[in-house]
């Protein structure tokens, strides 16, 4: 009787999330001991999953809104085009970060005003953008890529993707700490009560004066924004700035934030969840390599996680 | 200040027109002090339509509408809510994913300057609402509590006490026994005798006349976009209210005598 009302299954639901990561690493300790025993392998990681981790943090609010991004690869795309050609040519990265964060928040803001104002479905719209911005890419860059070389050493460069004590990449830092400040907005904040009020009950939160299309649009342009941000992140990491940058992102992103347990019926969603989600999808590819089976079978291990991970969290919420 | 024979709402001569169609045609409609009334009528009738342009959703084709005297010139829903007019819609009241508290706080978060919530601050609050402000009580209740997790009758009670809390002078209450069982449709009940007894009104829509009977003062039937009949309650027994309103379902008519 007294748990009638509480809702433990969101606990459960972030543990068995976590579970699934100390399963997955348990398996591959015990194929793998030699590398996954090592801190080598963390070290890359570290340098690799981070990317994905900080759109995934910003795709979270923007389902929990129950609305869909699929622009966001391409908006980092140009976001990082637009860093590597404006600090190749002005010589001032600094110069170039700004207007490249800019442009990825317009991109962001389109998107927001395209749903809210224009009234077309997210899904929709962000397949238009997504083919907009990755077209006006190969335009402007006539697919070649940019060298970043002369970047390394700069300040810059080392805040962002530099080696903290010549090992721990600084963009995990980034993602770790971008972690906090989703969680405190979505948890101790008054705008991330109205996201979730907005993806969970719309006509109830704009009848309790929650300003539901501000929202909505703030929600989307913080993703171009930190898409972005990770474009350029992945542009200092590489040196190089090539001209397929953000492809591949889009269904493992996507993939992390669902299996994190945030729900595409909107309303529900933790960035432990996401967080966790990342490290899962980060991970598996080498995983699975490591313990010696082809690259052939990621796609299909992906499919088995997030398929097993999805119905567990769908069982979990339907039992009260 | 209450002038004696001022209403708290007064629409007069309202009428609606979506096209061609008339969906009120020079209604008059009026809500006392402290007085339940009770809005009846078929789909159709035009309650909703009433009820919307009361809460702003609509601005009326024609008419004025007067709240504590004074003519409400601009009308919207902002408005509406700063006058004191809340609705309680059974379904789409509350975030049903979210806790028991933030959903009382919907809207009007308790936060510190920098618009972080005041988390305790708001739980402890939310036990006192429910508590003294309609006596809502249930094993098991807790501001963490999920609304998902709560009966429907519960969940109007949560929304009625949301709306008594942030000083509601006119708490409008959609169908909101539809679809409830006897239990919960006797706490709903419960509660409306809760917005009366802290002295604010109401108005109770609903096809059910078994329903509002025990609960209003004074009954309106609307017919195709016209008020057919207004009855006192201590002027009316349920069996010869029920009678009348079959007639309506017949004629159109309902003779006043």
């Amino acid at each position: 009787m007294l748990k009638r009302y509480l809702k433990l299954s969101e606990f459960k639901l972030q543990w068995s999330i976590f579970a699934v990561l100390v399963a997955l690493f348990t398996l591959f300790i015990m194929g793998a001991p030699r590398i996954f025993l090592a801190p080598d392998m963390y070290y890359s990681f570290m340098s690799t999953i981070p990317f994905m981790t900080i759109m995934a943090l910003a795709l979270t609010p923007v389902i929990i809104c129950k609305e869909i991004d699929l622009s966001f690869p391409s908006v980092m795309g140009i976001s990082a085009w637009m860093f590597a050609s404006l600090s190749a040519s002005t010589g001032n990265p600094t110069l170039a970060l700004i207007i490249s964060l800019i442009t990825g928040l317009l991109a962001g803001l389109l998107n927001g005003i395209l749903v809210v104002k224009v009234g077309i479905p997210s899904l929709i719209v962000t397949i238009g953008t997504m083919f907009f911005w990755k077209g006006l890419v190969l335009v402007f860059s006539a697919a070649g890529g940019i060298t970043l070389v002369p970047l390394r050493g700069t300040i810059l460069f080392q805040s962002l993707v530099g080696r903290i004590g010549g090992v721990i990449p600084a963009q995990a830092l980034w993602a770790v700490g971008l972690a906090f400040l989703f969680w405190l907005i979505l948890n101790r904040h008054k705008f991330g009560t109205h996201i979730y009020f907005t993806g969970d009950n719309i006509e109830s939160a704009r009848m309790m004066g929650i300003p539901v299309n501000k929202v909505k649009i703030l929600v989307f342009t913080q993703l171009g924004f930190f898409a972005a941000f990770a474009g350029i992140l992945l542009d200092l990491e590489m040196s190089y700035y090539w001209p397929t940058s953000g492809e591949g992102y889009l269904l493992e992103t996507i993939a992390a934030v669902f299996l994190g347990g945030t729900s595409a019926f909107g309303g529900m969603g933790t960035i432990f969840g996401t967080f966790i989600g990342c490290i899962i999808i980060g991970s598996l590819e080498s995983g699975i390599i490591s313990v010696g089976l082809s690259g052939y079978w990621t796609n299909l291990i992906y499919g088995l996680v997030i398929v097993i991970s999805v119905s567990i969290h769908s069982i979990l919420r339907r039992r009260t | 200040m209450e002038l004696k024979n001022e209403k708290l709402v007064r629409m007069v001569n309202i009428s609606k027109y979506f096209g061609e169609v008339a969906a009120l045609r020079k209604e008059n409609f009026e809500v006392g002090y402290n007085e339940v009334v009770g809005l009846i009528g078929d789909n159709g009738a035009g309650k909703s339509t009433l009820i919307k342009i009361l809460t702003g959703v609509h601005p009326p084709g024609k008419g004025r509408i007067y709240f504590q005297g004074e003519e409400i010139t601009y009308h919207s829903v902002e408005r509406a809510r700063e006058l004191g007019i809340e609705t309680v819609y059974q379904e789409r009241a509350l975030g049903e994913q979210q806790a028991l508290w933030k959903n009382i706080f919907m809207g009007r978060e308790m936060t510190t300057h920098l618009g972080f919530l005041q988390v305790k601050k708001a739980k402890k609050e939310t036990e006192r609402i429910l508590k003294e402000v309609i006596g809502f009580t249930a094993a098991g209740l807790t501001p963490d509590s999920i609304v998902e997790r709560l009966s429907g009758g519960e969940k109007q009670g949560v929304a009625i006490a949301r709306a008594l809390h942030f000083k509601a002078k006119l708490i409008i209450l959609d169908e909101p026994t539809m679809g409830l069982s006897l239990s919960e449709t006797k706490k709903v009940l419960n509660f409306v005798k809760g917005i009366k007894e802290q002295g604010k009104s109401c108005i109770f829509i609903t096809h059910n006349i078994y329903h509002v009977y025990p609960v209003a003062d004074r009954f309106v039937v609307l017919d195709r976009g016209r008020t057919v009949g207004e009855f006192i309650k201590k002027d009316i027994s349920l069996e010869k209210l029920v009678n009348k309103l079959y007639l309506v379902a017949r004629t159109g008519e309902i003779s006043q005598n």
